[in-house]
C-alpha cells in the first residue's frame, strides 16, 4: 500500500519524531511503499545537520538521513516553514542572502504543494504531531 | 493523480497565536485550494476560537492572520463545518464567528455563508466520508 | 476508520474528544502519551469501551504501565500499527 508521512513537530523536544521513523521503518520491513515523509511546523528542524546530541541518546536526524540512503525515501522539508526557522540548502541560502547552509543529506527544501500531493497519490496520510 | 479527486477533510482544534499551527494549516488550505480536490475544513474543540470575529494583535505584536479565512470563499473554498457542542461548551454562538461567505456561481454569484454548524453525529459522518484527514 | 491519539487525557481533550466523535466501529490506538487513557481504574476509563481501543506496546513499556492496563484493551507493536493503518478506510490523528 502506499503511504505517505507527516511530522509536525522537532526532535527531541517531542516523540513525534521518533513515533514516525519507528512506523516508516515498520511499514518498510512490511513491504509498503513509503511514497513521502513530509516535514511541517517545527518538524523542518528534524533536517538540520548541525545538531551534536550526546554519544548515550539517539541521533534522530542522522537516523532520518540514513533510512533515507537505504530505502531512497523522499524527505521534504516545507520551504514556508524552513524559512521561518533557518533551515537553509544551498537554493534558500542563495535566494535569501544567507552565509551557509544546514540541510542534512537525505532532505530536500520544497513546497506545500508536494504534502497535497501525496496525500492524494497515497492510499494512507498518517500524521505525527503534537 | 490525473482526474483522481479525494475527500479532503482539514480538522482545526487548536486556537490561534498560542502556538503556530493555526496559521500554518491556513496556508496548507490555500495551497491545497489549487490541487481541485473536494476540501472541507472542520473547527471544533479549540479550533473554533481560529475564526473568532473582532481579532486584533496590534498591541501583542504578532501577525493577525485571521482576515485570510475571509478569503477562503475567493478559493472555492466554501463548506466550512464548526462544532456546535464546541461552541456552547465556550461560550460562543454564530454570531461570534466571523461571518464567511463565498459567492454561489450556480446562483447568479448570490453571496452566503460558508459556515454549517454541525452535531457531534455530523462529526462523526464527516470524518467517516473523508479520504484524506488532515490535523493540526 | 483508524483513530490515532497521542495526548495524556489528563492534560488535553484530544481523547475525550475522539471518543465522543468516533463511531463505534472505529478502532482507536494510544501512541506517545496518549497510552495513559489506558490506565485501569483511571477517570476516563469508561470511555475505553466506546470503540475498539488498542495501545502501543512500546510507549506503553517506556512509561512503566505495563501492568496498569485496563481490561480489554490490546498492546500492538509498530507492525500492528501499520497494520491497523492499512486494514481500516482511513486514519486520522487527534494531534
Amino acid at each position: 500500500m502506499k503511504i505517505s508521512v507527516q511530522i509536525n513537530e522537532g526532535p527531541y523536544q517531542h516523540q513525534s519524531s521518533d513515533s514516525a521513523y519507528n512506523f516508516v521503518k515498520a511499514a518498510l520491513d512490511k513491504g509498503h511503499d513509503i511514497v513521502r515523509v513530509f516535514f511541517y511546523h517545527d518538524g523542518v528542524n528534524n533536517g538540520t545537520r548541525l545538531a551534536s546530541p550526546p554519544q548515550d541518546d539517539r541521533n534522530v536526524q542522522q537516523r532520518w538521513s540514513d533510512l533515507s540512503k537505504e530505502h531512497n525515501l523522499d524527505l521534504v522539508i516545507c520551504v514556508a516553514a524552513a524559512q521561518r526557522r533557518g533551515i537553509v540548502d544551498d537554493g534558500e541560502a542563495e535566494r535569501n542572502g544567507k552565509d551557509a547552509t544546514n540541510i542534512m543529506d537525505g532532505f530536500h527544501i520544497s513546497g506545500l504543494g508536494q504534502l497535497i500531493e501525496a496525500a492524494v497519490e497515497s492510499d494512507r496520510l498518517v500524521v505525527f504531531g503534537d | 493523480m490525473a482526474g483522481e479527486i479525494k475527500q479532503f477533510l482539514y480538522v482545526n482544534r487548536k486556537a490561534p497565536y498560542g502556538t503556530v499551527y493555526a496559521l500554518e494549516s491556513l496556508e496548507v488550505v490555500l495551497i491545497g485550494a489549487a490541487f481541485d480536490q473536494d476540501v472541507r475544513l472542520l473547527f471544533m474543540d479549540d479550533g473554533v476560537f481560529q475564526i473568532k470575529k473582532d481579532q486584533n494583535t496590534e498591541a501583542s505584536g504578532l501577525k493577525n492572520f485571521s482576515p485570510t479565512y475571509n478569503a477562503l470563499g475567493d478559493y472555492d473554498v466554501n463548506k466550512i463545518y464548526v462544532s456546535k457542542e464546541s461552541l456552547d461548551e465556550r461560550g460562543l454562538t454564530q454570531d461570534d464567528l466571523m461571518p464567511l461567505v463565498y459567492e454561489d456561481e450556480d446562483d447568479d454569484w448570490a453571496e452566503k455563508s460558508s459556515i454549517k454548524i454541525v452535531s457531534a453525529d455530523e462529526i462523526r459522518d464527516l470524518m467517516e466520508g473523508s479520504d484524506v484527514v488532515l490535523s493540526f | 476508520m483508524l483513530h490515532i491519539v497521542n495526548k495524556s487525557p489528563f492534560e488535553k481533550d484530544s481523547f475525550t474528544s475522539c471518543m465522543h466523535h468516533a463511531a463505534a466501529d472505529s478502532t482507536v490506538i494510544l501512541i506517545e502519551d496518549g497510552v495513559y487513557a489506558a490506565l485501569k481504574g483511571s477517570a476516563v476509563e469508561g470511555d475505553l469501551s466506546k470503540a475498539k481501543v488498542v495501545a502501543l506496546s512500546s510507549d506503553v513499556a517506556a512509561r512503566g504501565i505495563e501492568g496498569n492496563i485496563a481490561d480489554g484493551v490490546d498492546l500492538v507493536d509498530y507492525a500492528g500499527f501499520v497494520d491497523l493503518v492499512t486494514d481500516g478506510n482511513g486514519v486520522q490523528s487527534w494531534v
